[in-house]
């Protein structure tokens, strides 16, 4: 851009992402790119059992494999504590189980670390792998988690009774039964929110290096959260002074939450480096990714959902029974309880509701936060029996909707389920904009026509709101909502005496774009350009503590961070440049990096001028300490609630159940925005998550704890071609959490689409009566569904 | 995935790979495109202890047009058979086919020898090769020999050729005037393989089915003829009708699988919605 064209305000503008041009020529360095001097290579021995008793490890022959270094197993690491969970949510109290670094005398799911090899490479530690003899005695193994809570089920910890984490609640059950038991209609259904797997295209791994000389680590690691790693690894795995332990994110490839979670691979690189006296490099392959790192969703619930007949929404009833696996990942209860329950009534006015959630370990693979974390739950849940009771009384789904949405003039809003109130919304005008693109009306019309002609259209709605920038850390942390600690997040700005800006983060990115974004803000408030501007993150060394990029929360928190930081430097600004100008404080204009005498623009003081002199320093005012230099840790008021509605039209083949995704508009409000091309990136990965949920996705565990979907071949990710366009629009309802305005727009597309597409199939197939069916809307289950609803009528 | 130690030797022939087949037996497996025998090295459910890399032999590659028939080389990629002007021409089903396999990545390695040799029951070759009546040529340590595809196909990743013998060549008809064949196929969303695929080739003289080959792949253990469909609609005048019920006699003779992604009775549902799309598009063909 020349100087003429560059648009004098950044904000809001879609600046191109300055993290892309590395990325996209191949220049970024991955944690695999990262090769030490002396380094070793980690491979793990895994169960092929989802549950049995270790009986012996006879681990010589692997020993004496040409190449080996060591081999270890649980027993040589009883001096590292289990990895801990973190989001004690729902009064989890003296059931916690959570994974140890290597198993030690029973494996609870397929893929259970049982034994370490570090070797001098990868191919040498996979051999020696196959050469330890593990002695299993296999146990009973429940995959299910409603099955997992009957009595006579498998138990797979013995301070868990029925296998149960926690019975959690949110709402008023009274009110909720005696709506229930008053309404003119109850619509009841069981819907499943079944397991996915995050699928990151970059897998997870640690390198980890020690300095006998000092006693300090290195850990560079895939985390979302690494100055979260450093703290859980240093104070509660190990036992070790924070300061001994410095962890690094490289360029990380994706995350969607499986990356903010400490894994044993941070643990055992580090302890394995402590003891061979070499680095150790440790790399999931997709299959370990699949078996061994956190799954998403999981629920099964049954659900009532009372209203009358003009189509009022009296009442809602939930229980859940949330699978977390054989063990509590970092925050896994908090996903289930905090993220779904308390936002289980949607966009809706709903008089009466209650929701129980149990969390249930199982034989499988940990479940924690996945790109929506709760969230797309609970709309799944709301949107898709909003449509059933639609149905059911004859009326238009949209006009169900407007009639119980909550109303621009009710914010803030409190939804009576513990949740803090929800900021600003305007849930009808974003309904009306994605109707007014789709052509509903129009629609309709043409669905009916080719309903004659046997071919069967359908178009579903989905209305969501969610919950970003989860905060105050008084609501969120230990006395409240059970997070062990804060979400506040942190923000250095320096202004260098080259006048160049220099901002650290807690906040990071692997996708989103924050040094995009937090550039913008910064060149726009200090009215710098934008090259100026460098934003650093991922090192524990060089930053200051942040909770890391998750929830959709780096701008709405980690943003303003730098936001009150920037401030504040301008602050400092106006103070030295008026003792420069000999001019009073208080008559000080800070505008287009100039600080000028108000009335008088032509006195100025440039940033640069003001930073040099800051850093030479021997002329400031009395008592002023040198240096623009400022840090806030922003610990926000609320949360966000950023809102839409999405909208889906499906064709579907009854002969094959093929199900032709033909149309996609989604209308999101995540407040202001900083860059839509950005926002509009995040909405389009989301929404394909969403579909992929819908139409593609399922992990399968089969009843002996195998994962049936345990590779790319069974697993389906979808491809762009089994995506359709996608029709985004927007319309702002600013946050007034925070003065940007802004909400958050990470998961907002995932929240928002899977039931927009199932509510378009189960359209689409009313003619053949039905009136639920479960995702993915597999050609086969869309088949069955017919069929079934056929032999019914 | 990481695959078990195993050694390599890059054959520059075809004796030179019969010779290493003969030296190493059971333990050697040959080499083409990769695309099914890496996936299972990397998983370690095949650990062959010597690989032969035929990749490289010349006389493996090319597709040459005779009159009536088209020779592929048995080391053709699938994007090369798609690309094949003759091809596109003489045997389009073949080229769609081959055209819409796995991905861009996936044609670009993967081979056609490859595909019939590995005899994987959802591949999408073995459907056409039937459907078409292809001649698969293979040379061994005792000369060449032909085997008809017919007889290609024994059972789940069990083909009629020897362990000593390596496919060189695959021959398919051009199609003539009054010939006609399709592929349809229900896509397996992740594998891109056939949860159900047919093929079917017609042929009409004097305005009446006189020939018609179904070959169905996916579904069962092996890809397998549909003689019952077939002879439901030889003899009639293909219209809709008849298509419709020779549909309905397919489906037999198939060791039917079931998985996650399709049940056994899915599957057989879909052996018959598809070999009526088949049928229809190959006589909408073949009558021009």
């Amino acid at each position: 851009m020349t100087a003429e064209t560059m648009p004098t305000k950044l904000v809001g503008q879609a600046i191109k992402r300055r993290e892309d041009p590395q990325l996209i020529t191949g220049q970024g360095s991955f944690l695999d790119d990262i090769k030490l001097p002396g380094m070793t290579h980690a491979c793990v021995l895994r169960s092929p059992y989802a549950h049995a008793k270790i009986k012996s490890i006879d681990t010589s022959k692997a020993k004496a494999h040409p190449g080996v270094v060591a081999v270890f197993t649980g027993e040589d690491m009883l001096d590292l504590n289990p990895l801990p969970c973190a989001w004690q949510a729902g009064r989890v109290k003296n059931n916690v189980n959570t994974p140890r670094v290597l198993a030690v005398g029973e494996v609870h799911f397929v893929g259970d670390p049982v034994a370490l090899v570090i070797a001098e490479d990868r191919y040498i530690a996979r051999d020696a792998c196959d050469l330890i003899e593990v002695e299993y005695e296999p146990l009973p193994v429940v995959v299910d988690a409603k099955k997992a809570t009957e009595p006579g089920a498998p138990q797979l910890h013995e301070n868990a009774p029925n296998n149960i984490v926690m019975e959690w609640e949110a709402g008023d059950k009274a009110k909720a039964d005696a709506a229930i038991a008053a309404a003119e209609v109850v619509v009841r259904e069981q819907i499943i929110n079944q397991r996915l797997i995050p699928t990151p295209m970059e897998t997870r791994g640690s390198i980890a290096r020690y300095e006998p000389a000092t006693g300090e680590f290195t850990l560079w690691t895939t985390s979302q959260a690494p100055h979260v790693m450093r703290l859980v690894l240093t104070a509660f795995v190990f036992g070790i002074p924070e300061t001994k332990l410095r962890v690094i994110s490289p360029n990380v490839g994706g995350g969607f939450g499986q990356k903010i979670f400490c894994y044993n691979d941070m643990a055992f690189t580090m302890w394995a480096a402590r003891k061979i006296g070499r680095p150790v490099k440790f790399v999931e392959d997709r299959s370990e990714n699949y078996k061994y790192s956190t799954h998403g969703r999981d629920h099964i619930t049954d659900v009532e959902l009372a209203g009358n007949r003009d189509g009022t929404i009296t009442g809602l009833r939930v229980t859940t029974y949330a699978n977390l696996g054989a063990y509590l990942s970092t925050i896994a209860p908090g996903i289930p309880t905090t993220l779904y329950g308390r936002i289980i009534t949607g966009a809706y006015r709903i008089p009466a509701a209650y929701v129980k959630v149990y969390g249930v370990y199982t034989n499988t693979a940990m479940v924690d936060a996945y790109r929506g974390a709760g969230r797309p739950e609970a709309s799944y849940l709301i949107e898709r029996m909003v449509d059933r009771f639609a149905a059911e009384i004859g009326m238009d789904p949209a006009e169900v909707r407007r009639k119980n949405f909550i109303p621009p003039d009710a914010f803030p809003y409190d939804n009576g389920l513990g949740l803090l109130p929800y900021d600003s919304g305007n849930y009808e005008a974003a309904l009306n904009k994605a109707l007014e693109i789709v052509g509903y009306a129009e629609f309709r019309k043409q669905q009916e026509e080719a309903r004659k002609q046997g071919k069967y259209l359908g178009i579903g709605i989905s209305s969501y709101v969610e919950i970003c920038g989860v905060a105050p850390s008084k609501w969120i942390g230990l006395p409240g909502e059970g997070w062990g600690a804060g979400l506040w997040e942190s923000a250095n700005v320096r202004v260098h005496l080259t006048g160049k800006v220099v901002v650290t983060t807690g906040s990071l990115p692997h996708g989103q774009g924050v040094e995009t974004t937090f550039a913008q803000i910064v060149a726009d408030e200090l009215g710098v350009p934008y090259d100026d501007v460098v934003i650093e993150h991922s090192d524990t060394a060089g930053t200051p503590f942040g909770y890391g990029t998750y929830g959709s929360r780096s701008l709405a928190v980690g943003g303003m961070a730098v936001y009150r930081s920037v401030a504040k430097i301008k602050e400092k600004a106006k103070k030295i440049a008026a003792h420069m100008l000999e001019a009073n404080p208080d008559d000080m204009v800070y505008e287009n990096g100039r600080v000028y005498v108000k009335g008088s623009p032509d006195r100025f003081k440039t940033l640069a001028e003001i930073a040099l002199q800051a850093s030479v320093a021997y002329d400031l005012p009395e008592g002023m300490e040198p240096f623009l230099d400022e840090t806030t840790y922003y610990d926000p008021p609320n949360c966000t609630f950023p809102f839409g509605t999405h909208i889906a039209i499906v064709e579907v083949d009854p002969d094959t159940g093929i199900v032709d995704l033909k149309r996609y508009v989604a209308v999101d409000d995540c407040g202001n925005v900083i860059n839509p091309m950005i926002v509009d990136g995040q909405i389009h990965g989301g929404i394909a998550q969403g579909i992929a949920q819908a139409l593609y996705e399922r992990a399968v565990y089969d009843e002996n704890g195998q994962l049936v979907t345990g590779t790319l071949m069974d697993y389906a990710v979808p491809a762009a071609h089994m995506l359709p366009p996608f029709e985004t629009a927007r319309t702002v309802t600013p946050s007034p959490v925070n003065p940007l305005g802004v909400k958050g727009a990470g998961e907002a597309g995932t929240i928002a689409s899977a039931q927009a597409v199932m509510n378009a199939v189960i359209d689409a197939l009313s003619p053949f009566g039905v009136k639920h069916m479960q995702m993915p809307a597999t050609p086969e289950n869309v088949w069955k569904a017919i069929r079934a609803a056929q032999a019914a009528s | 995935m990481i695959p078990a130690p195993f050694q390599y030797y890059a054959a520059k022939t075809v004796n030179e790979a019969i010779g290493l087949l003969q030296q190493h037996g059971e333990d050697a497996k040959l080499l083409a495109g990769g695309h099914s025998l890496l996936p299972a090295l990397k998983l370690r459910l095949a650990q062959p202890a010597v690989l032969i890399d035929i990749s490289r032999v010349s006389e493996l590659k090319g597709i040459t047009s005779n009159g009536d028939r088209l020779v592929i080389g048995a080391g053709s990629t699938y994007y090369e058979i798609a690309r094949n002007e003759a091809v596109r021409a003489g045997c389009p089903v073949l080229a769609e086919c081959v055209g819409q396999i796995g991905d861009i990545q996936v044609r670009n390695r993967g081979t056609i020898g490859g595909s019939l040799a590995h005899a994987d029951p959802a591949a999408d070759p073995p459907a056409v090769a039937l459907a078409l009546g292809a001649t698969i040529n293979v040379m061994g340590p005792n000369g060449a020999r032909s085997i008809a595809a017919d007889n290609m196909f024994v059972g789940m990743l069990t083909t009629a050729l020897s362990s000593d013998e390596v496919i060189t060549s695959v021959t398919f008809p051009i199609l003539g005037k009054g010939e006609g064949a399709a592929y349809a196929k229900l896509r397996h969303p992740a594998s891109r393989y056939a949860i159900v695929g047919v093929a079917a080739y017609v042929k009409f003289d004097n305005g009446t089915v006189s020939a018609c080959r179904i070959g169905v792949t996916g579904a069962g253990s092996v890809a397998v003829r549909q003689p019952a469909a077939e002879a439901a609609l030889v003899g009639t005048s293909g219209d809709d009708a008849a298509i419709a019920a020779a549909a309905n006699a397919a489906g037999d003779g198939i060791d039917y699988l079931g998985d996650i992604h399709a049940s056994a009775e899915y599957r057989q549902a879909m052996v018959k919605v598809f070999t009526r799309r088949a049928l229809t598009e190959a006589v909408r063909r073949a009558r021009g």
